[in-house]
């Protein structure tokens, strides 16, 4: 069976750029799968998602949607795909309904057919009582679920949504979050990039962390994450007793199966007494095997602990241990 | 056929409606835009200053082939370029059409037919006003069939031109767009002169040979009037499919180059 989505070695140099926007990327999306697609600001993100929808052209290597070439073929490729994209592009001399209306026409869906979509689509959107309303008068939310609206209203194989939380409010998020579940369960495949772990985690059935135009890595959350060396956390609130942290840290690092000691949350003055330290440990194997040797290595030192929890990585870990630190 | 290229053409006839839905909504502020400055240039030069002695009798009558050719060419240039210029800046409104299922060539042509539907439009309604303004025309009847062919090819080369003008300049330099390229093109196209007889103005005369509007009006009234002096009905014709081919095609390229990153 062809993928859904099957990019190979991709390529994209924006003319006048010094270096390249995508840099021989490769990634394959079955059908039904929702696809994350994580990476820093400037990743190639956008770019990817320009060449599979045929807004740009690709320099090198080959994009195919289920099976049509994008570059060969770009006619094909635009009736099976559809876009949320990361700036709003809606029509506005047209209304929020008239704007499903023309989209589902340009794609040739039938008079009374789309009338019916459009209708049964704001409903689900949440936006039933905006219909006749002008495109400026939507607020962002708004807006948003509009796109994602006309994105469906042509049935398209493959949904691509680019950052589509993004200045939404929880609500707004979580209503979002639901629908591309629905989507999930009527087996269409999306394709989604984020900057938020969460919301990657919580939605995508694999993720692919991109960086400087190139793949890092793909795989499902959960193996992303228990791939993590230090997969495991262990927080630790406590008095240092005349410790300083560094001590403090090489002391923790020593125990084995402990591989970095970080300070999240720096130290918090307690009226006088000796302050409180917040560590957080990252482990190997399993965090709760190790709870009796740290609490055993303090006692030792006369170092008093509040608190010892098992805490677990996040994507957020995973992503910054692949793509460092440093801002784009 | 191939079922792409249905689609393509089914997807070509909604563009195209979506534009015409789009204008029939305005068509109030569509018709102050196409209607106000022909008509008074008509009332100015063809009325008031005829009245007060100023022209010459019958210069109103050289005047309103020329404002009929003006109107076909330059609102189909103008109904192009500006949303164009608009479009590809910052609403991408357009967006949406170049991701429906039809060649991006074909949408760009699709924008270039609708310039010239609507200048083709604005050049009709002027024919009922100059007979009303002007109270008698003395046409010669025979010659309306070349009038009209040229008045056609002249709303085409307008929006092929508008195209090419749209994709071209870039947003933030659309106000100098009307005094560098709107401007020269209304005063050199001669529309409120024949061609023919600036031969005392010899660098002027060949200066206007490169507007295409020049064709139109020559043609145009050369059918209508043609006692006026005129430039030869074959020459305004292959000008006007020239300059139709030519920028037709810069400006489905530049449009092209617009459109896709
Ligand atoms: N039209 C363009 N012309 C030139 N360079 C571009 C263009 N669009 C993007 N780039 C460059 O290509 C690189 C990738 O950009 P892209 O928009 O694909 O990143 P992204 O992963 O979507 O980032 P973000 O998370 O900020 O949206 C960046 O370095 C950007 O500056
Ligand atoms: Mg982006």
């Amino acid at each position: 069976m062809t993928a859904a989505v099957e990019v190979a070695d991709l390529v994209k140099h924006y003319p006048k750029s010094t270096r390249n926007a995508v840099d021989g990327l490769s990634f394959r999306v079955r059908h039904g799968e929702i696809f994350g697609l994580l990476g820093p600001n400037g990743a190639g993100k956008t770019t990817t998602v320009g060449i599979l929808t045929t807004r740009i052209v690709l320099t090198g290597g080959s994009a195919t949607i289920g099976g049509v070439d994008v570059a060969r073929d770009p006619v094909a490729a635009r009736s099976k795909v559809a876009v949320v994209p990361q700036r709003v592009n809606l029509d506005r001399s047209l209304n929020a309904r008239q704007n499903l209306l023309f989209h589902a026409s340009y794609h040739g869906i039938g008079r009374s057919e789309r009338h019916a979509l459009a209708t049964r689509l704001m409903e689900r959107m949440g936006l039933a009582d905006k219909s006749k309303a002008r495109i400026d008068d939507l607020s962002g939310g708004q807006a948003q679920r509009l796109m994602i609206a006309r994105a469906l209203i042509h049935r398209p194989e493959v949904l691509f949504l680019d950052e589509p939380s993004t200045g939404l409010d929880p609500q707004a998020r979580l209503f979002v979050h639901d629908r591309v579940n629905d989507l999930r369960s009527e087996g269409v495949t999306v394709v989604l990039t984020t900057h938020d772990m969460e919301e990657a985690e919580k939605l995508s059935d694999r993720v692919g962390v991109v960086d400087h135009g190139r793949m890092l890595t793909v795989d499902t959350p959960t193996a992303l994450i228990r791939s993590l060396p230090g997969s495991g956390t262990i927080d630790a609130r406590l008095r240092p007793n005349g410790f300083d942290s560094d001590k403090l840290t090489g002391l923790l690092s020593d125990i084995p199966g402990v591989r970095r000691v970080e300070a999240p949350g720096g130290s918090t003055a307690l009226d006088g007494v000796s302050p409180e330290t917040e560590l957080r440990l990252y482990v190997d194997g399993e965090p709760g095997s190790l709870l009796g040797p740290i609490a055993a290595k303090l006692h030792d030192n006369d170092i008093t602990v509040s608190d010892l929890s098992l805490g677990s990585a996040s994507l957020e870990d995973v992503f910054i241990e692949l793509t460092g630190r440093d801002l784009r | 056929m191939t079922g792409t290229t249905q689609s393509s053409i089914r997807a070509f006839w909604a563009v195209l409606g979506r534009d015409v839905f789009v204008t029939g909504r305005e068509m109030p502020s569509f018709l102050a835009q196409v209607l106000v400055q022909p008509v008074a240039l008509l009332f100015i030069f063809g009325k008031v200053l005829g009245q007060l002695g100023y022209t010459q009798p019958g210069y109103a009558q050289i005047l309103l082939p020329g404002m009929i050719a003006l109107n076909s060419f330059l609102v189909a240039l103008q109904n192009t370029s500006f949303p164009l210029v608009l479009d590809f800046s910052f609403s991408r409104e357009i967006e949406d059409r170049l991701l429906a299922p039809l060649p991006i060539t074909w949408v760009a042509v699709e924008k270039m037919l609708f310039g010239a539907f609507r200048g083709l439009f604005a050049a009709l309604l002027m024919f009922p006003i100059g007979l009303l303004m002007l109270g008698n025309v003395a046409w010669d009847l025979s010659g309306l069939p070349f009038a009209v062919l040229c008045m056609v090819l002249g709303s085409l080369v307008g929006g092929a031109v508008g195209l090419t003008v749209g994709a071209a300049v870039p947003p933030r330099r659309i106000n100098i767009m009307f005094a560098v390229i709107l401007a020269p093109l209304i005063f050199t196209g001669a529309s409120q002169f024949p061609w023919a007889q600036l031969d005392q103005l010899r660098w002027f005369q060949v200066v206007c040979a490169f507007n295409p509007l020049t064709y139109v009006s020559e043609g145009m009234r050369g059918a209508l009037l043609p006692n006026v002096p005129h430039m030869a009905p074959w020459v305004c014709l292959l000008a006007l499919l020239g300059a139709c081919v030519i920028f037709g095609a810069l400006g489905i390229k530049f449009f092209l180059r617009r459109a896709l990153d």
